[in-house]
C-alpha cells in the first residue's frame, strides 16, 4: 500500500513539473507581453520601456529558472495588472472555486445516484430510457446555454435567485446546477451499470435467498459494491470541475480561480496564468491520487498492483 | 465568446418580446446607482491601468487641475484657478485654496508636484507613458503655485491635464504605498471610494466635503456600486431583471428590445473613436507591393461605401470623417482633404491603370467587429481585390502592425478623448511603428503643428498634412464609433461625445 502511494506520488510530482514547464512555454509562445501591458494605444517607445522595466528582455531560460525557483517555494511573483502578489490573488479567489466545485459535486451526486439506482432497478423500461435520455441531453447541452436559460427563468422571470456575482449562498445555486450537469451523465451511467452488475451477482442471490428485505439488499449490499467506481470517479470529476468551471465562473461573474485564469489569459498576465494552471493541475493530481488510494482501500485486489 | 453572445442576444430578445412587464426596481429608494461593466479594472490607481473603465472611475473619484466642459469642450479651472504659458515649454498653475482630499488632508502644491513628477518618470512604470512623456518636471513655486516644464511644446497640454492627470494626495500615498493605495485610494473628486475589490467591484459614496463651486458639482446620487460582469448576456440579463441600473457598450442590435422594456431606456452617442483602414504605402511589407501605388490606394478608398457602413452597420449617428481625424478635433480640416466618393467603376479603372486589371490578393487583418471587417472585405472583392480577412485579437494585431508586417488592417483609435489632432495624426504619420506612409512632408508638417502654440500656424501645418495624406490616400478613416448605453428610466443620465460617463452629473427622476 505504501509503495503504491509513493509511486503515485512520484508520478504526480513529475506531472506537476511537466505542467509547469508547459505552462511557461505556452504562455511565452502566445504573444508579446510587453505590448499587452503597454496597451492598445501605446507607442513603440512605450513598449520598449515596458519590456526593460519588467525584465522581459532577458533570455527565455533565465526567465524560466527565475520563475521555477520562486514557484517551488510558493512565490508566484507579482501580477502585471493587479497591484498584488499572485499568491494573494489565488488565495482570495480559491474559496469561491472550491465552494462552487463542492456545491456542483454534491448536487451531481444527489441527483445521479438515485437516478442511476432507479434506472438499474427498472432496467429496459420507460423509466430507464427516460433516465438515459436525460443524461444524454445533459451531456449535450452547452453549459453557457443552460446558464442563460436558468438566469432567464430563475433570475429574470421568477426573480427568485441573483443572476451573477457572489455574496450569499443563493449566488451559488444556479452555477452549481450548471456545473453539476457536467458530471451528472457520467455518474448516473456509472451508478446504473454498477447496480445492474451487482444486482445480478451471486451474493445478491444469496441475500435474497436469506429473505432480506428489498431495501436492505439494494442499499446495504448492492449499492456498496456499485459505489466503488462512483466514489473514485467523483473525486476525479471534482478535479475536472475545478478546472472546467472557467466558463461557468465567467458567465456568472463568480470571481474565482477559473475566471482569474480566463481574465489573465486575455491580458497575457503570464505569472497569473502559470500559477493558475499549476494550482489547478496540483488539485487534479491530488484528487486523482486520492481516487487511487480510495480504490485501493475499497478493493484489495488493486493494492498489490 | 462571439457566438455565445449572439445566441444570448437572440434568447434575450425573445424573452423581452414574450415576457411582458418586469419589475421596475431601480435603487432610487436606496439612493444607490448600480453600475455593471464588462471591462474589469484590476487596479483602480489612475496611472496604473490602461483601460477606459479606469479613466471613467478616476473622473468620479479624483479631480484634475483643469476641467473640460463636456458640452462646450472649453477648458475651465478645476483644482487650478488659472494658468499661464510664459514660454512654449513652461506652464504656471495657480492652485485652488480650501480643497480637501477624501482623507481630510488639504490640497497643496506638494500634491501636484508629487503627481506630475511621478508620472513623468519612466521608472514609475505608469501604464500609459505616452500620455506624459512630453512633461519634463514640476516644481513648487509657492504654497499654492506650481511650474511645469515641458520637454517640448505640447499644444494640447491642457487637454491632457484635464483628462488623464488626476492629482494624488502625496502624504497619504507615500504613507500607504502603491499597493495600499490601489486597495484604498483617496482623491479629491466628487465621489469617495469606500471599498475596492480589485477586478470585482468598487463602491463609491458622495464626498460631503467636496469643494463648493466645482463645475463638476456635488453629486445628486448618494452611492454608486460598480460591479464587473464579463459576459455580455449576463450583463444584459442583470439590466432586464432590474438588478443593474446602468450598463454601456451593448450590442447595437439590442437597443430596440431594451427600449421596448417599460422600465428601461437605451441611448447612444457618437464618440471620438474612429474606425480606420491602414494601408502599407511605404512598402514595409515588401517594397513593390500593390499598395505602394497611389492609384491602388485611391481605388481602395473609392471601392468602400463608407457611408453605408456608417449608416447601416455602425448606426446611431455614425459619420464618415472627411479627414484622418475626428471632426471636432482642433486642426481636423475636412476642407483641405481630397474627397473620395463610393465609385466601384472608378476603382476598377484606377486598378487597371495601376497595372492590376485583374486585381490582386492581400491579407486584411482586423480586430474590429467581424461584420464590419467582412463588409470591407466584400467591397474590396467587388472591385477585384481579393482580400483575405484575418480576425485577430487586438494585442496580437498591434504586435504585427508595429513590426511592419501588416499590408492592410482595420483598427480603431480613440485619441484618449483629446480634442486635438495631435492626439491622433502623429501616431500614424510621425515615422513611428504605426506609420505605414513614411512621408517626410507629412512628418514635417506634423512636427510644425505639434511644436507651435500659435493656432494659426498649427492650423496651416495640419491642413497641409491632411491635404497630402488624402491626396495620397495613405490611411483611410472609415467611420466614427457610437457608444451605446442602457439604463433605468428612473435615472436622468446624459451621455457625452467623449466616451466618459459622468455619474456625478446623473440624478434620479
Amino acid at each position: 500500500m505504501l509503495r503504491l502511494i509513493a509511486r503515485r506520488l512520484a508520478i504526480g510530482v513529475l506531472v506537476a513539473l511537466t505542467v509547469m514547464t508547459l505552462a511557461f512555454l505556452l504562455t511565452r509562445l502566445s504573444g508579446d507581453l510587453a505590448i499587452s501591458i503597454a496597451g492598445p494605444s501605446a507607442t513603440q517607445a512605450d513598449v520598449e520601456i515596458v519590456r526593460k522595466a519588467y525584465g522581459l528582455d532577458r533570455p527565455l531560460y533565465v526567465q524560466f529558472f527565475a520563475w521555477t525557483g520562486r514557484a517551488m517555494v510558493g512565490d508566484f511573483g507579482q501580477s502585471y495588472f493587479f497591484k498584488d502578489s499572485v499568491a494573494n490573488l489565488i488565495q482570495k479567489r480559491l474559496p469561491i472555486t472550491l465552494t462552487l466545485g463542492l456545491v456542483g459535486l454534491s448536487l451531481a451526486l444527489v441527483i445521479s445516484i438515485p437516478l442511476g439506482i432507479l434506472a438499474a432497478l427498472r432496467e429496459n423500461t420507460w423509466i430507464d430510457r427516460s433516465v438515459t435520455l436525460f443524461t444524454m441531453v445533459g451531456q449535450a447541452v452547452p453549459s453557457f446555454w443552460l446558464a442563460l436559460i436558468l438566469m432567464i427563468v430563475l433570475g429574470l422571470q421568477l426573480g427568485v435567485l441573483p443572476i451573477s456575482g457572489t455574496g450569499t449562498w443563493q449566488h451559488f445555486v444556479m452555477p452549481g446546477i450548471v456545473l453539476a450537469f457536467t458530471a451528472i451523465p457520467a455518474l448516473t451511467r456509472l451508478t446504473r451499470s454498477g447496480m445492474i452488475e451487482a444486482m445480478a451477482s451471486d451474493y445478491i442471490r444469496t441475500a435474497r435467498a436469506k429473505g432480506l428485505s428489498r431495501a436492505r439488499i439494494i442499499f446495504k449490499h448492492a449499492l456498496r459494491n456499485a459505489a466503488i467506481p462512483v466514489v473514485s470517479i467523483a473525486a476525479v470529476q471534482l478535479g475536472f470541475m475545478l478546472g472546467g468551471s472557467i466558463v461557468i465562473e465567467t458567465v456568472f461573474a463568480l470571481h474565482g480561480v477559473g475566471y482569474l485564469g480566463w481574465e489573465s489569459i486575455a491580458k497575457n498576465d503570464f505569472p497569473v496564468v502559470q500559477a493558475v494552471v499549476l494550482v489547478l493541475a496540483v488539485f487534479y493530481i491530488g484528487l486523482t491520487l486520492l481516487a487511487d488510494i480510495l480504490n485501493a482501500l475499497l478493493d484489495p485486489r488493486l493494492r498489490t498492483g | 465568446m462571439g457566438m455565445q453572445n449572439k445566441l444570448g442576444a437572440a434568447i434575450l430578445a425573445a424573452v423581452v418580446l414574450g415576457a411582458g412587464a418586469m419589475p421596475a426596481t431601480a435603487q432610487k429608494s436606496a439612493d444607490t446607482l448600480r453600475i455593471v461593466m464588462r471591462d474589469a479594472l484590476p487596479n483602480i490607481d489612475p496611472f496604473f491601468n490602461n483601460l477606459r473603465t479606469g479613466v471613467v472611475m478616476h473622473h468620479q473619484g479624483w479631480d484634475a487641475l483643469v476641467y473640460r466642459n463636456p458640452d462646450t469642450f472649453k477648458l475651465e479651472p478645476l483644482l487650478a484657478t488659472e494658468w499661464k504659458f510664459p514660454d512654449p515649454t513652461t506652464i504656471e498653475f495657480t492652485l485652488r485654496p480650501g480643497v480637501k482630499f477624501h482623507d481630510g488632508s488639504a490640497f497643496t502644491a506638494d500634491d501636484v508636484v508629487y503627481t506630475i513628477n511621478l508620472v513623468a518618470d519612466p521608472a514609475s512604470r505608469v501604464s500609459t507613458p505616452a500620455n506624459y512623456n512630453w512633461i519634463d518636471k514640476a516644481e513648487k513655486t509657492g504654497e499654492m503655485s506650481v511650474r511645469v516644464k515641458l520637454k517640448r511644446p505640447n499644444p494640447a497640454a491642457l487637454e491632457y491635464f484635464a483628462l488623464v492627470l488626476p492629482i494624488y494626495p502625496k502624504a497619504y500615498r507615500e504613507k500607504v504605498g502603491a499597493e495600499g493605495y490601489a486597495k484604498a485610494p483617496v482623491g479629491a473628486g466628487p465621489y469617495k471610494i469606500t471599498k475596492v475589490e480589485p477586478g470585482v467591484s468598487i463602491d463609491f459614496e458622495r464626498f460631503d466635503d467636496y469643494w463648493a463651486g466645482s463645475p463638476k458639482g456635488k453629486p445628486a446620487i448618494k452611492k454608486m456600486s460598480v460591479r464587473f460582469v464579463p459576459d455580455a448576456s449576463t450583463e444584459m440579463t442583470e439590466l432586464l431583471a432590474g438588478r443593474a441600473d446602468w450598463i454601456w457598450n451593448m450590442n447595437p442590435d439590442q437597443l430596440e428590445p431594451v427600449n421596448r422594456m417599460p422600465h428601461l431606456q437605451a441611448v447612444r452617442k457618437e464618440s471620438m473613436r474612429i474606425g480606420y483602414l491602414s494601408l502599407d504605402a511605404a512598402g514595409r511589407t515588401g517594397a513593390d507591393n500593390p499598395l505602394t501605388k497611389q492609384k491602388v490606394r485611391q481605388a481602395i478608398w473609392h471601392a468602400i461605401d463608407r457611408k453605408a457602413i456608417a449608416d447601416k452597420l455602425v448606426t446611431g449617428g455614425s459619420r464618415v470623417p472627411g479627414a484622418p481625424c475626428f471632426p471636432s478635433q482642433f486642426g481636423c480640416d475636412a476642407e483641405a482633404a481630397t474627397a473620395y466618393d463610393y465609385d466601384p467603376a472608378k476603382a476598377k479603372k484606377l486598378l487597371a491603370e495601376a497595372g492590376y486589371p485583374d486585381g490582386f490578393d492581400v491579407e486584411l487583418a482586423s480586430y474590429v467587429l467581424p461584420q464590419w471587417g467582412s463588409s470591407v472585405q466584400n467591397y474590396l472583392h467587388a472591385v477585384g481585390i481579393r482580400a483575405k480577412l484575418n480576425q485577430l485579437q487586438t494585442a496580437a494585431l498591434i504586435q504585427r502592425a508595429k513590426a511592419g508586417e501588416l499590408r492592410a488592417y482595420l483598427g480603431s483609435w480613440g485619441s484618449y478623448s483629446i480634442n486635438d489632432v495631435s492626439a491622433i495624426m502623429p501616431n500614424f504619420f510621425d515615422g513611428g511603428a504605426d506609420d505605414y506612409a513614411r512621408d517626410p512632408d507629412v512628418q514635417k508638417s506634423l512636427l510644425q503643428g505639434g511644436s507651435s502654440i500659435n493656432p494659426e500656424v498649427r492650423k496651416e501645418a495640419y491642413s497641409s498634412a491632411i491635404k497630402k495624406i488624402t491626396e495620397q490616400a495613405y490611411w483611410a478613416p472609415l467611420h466614427t464609433y457610437v457608444t451605446t448605453y442602457g439604463h433605468s428610466k428612473q435615472l436622468d443620465f446624459t451621455p457625452y461625445p467623449d466616451e466618459l460617463p459622468r455619474f456625478y452629473l446623473a440624478k434620479w427622476k
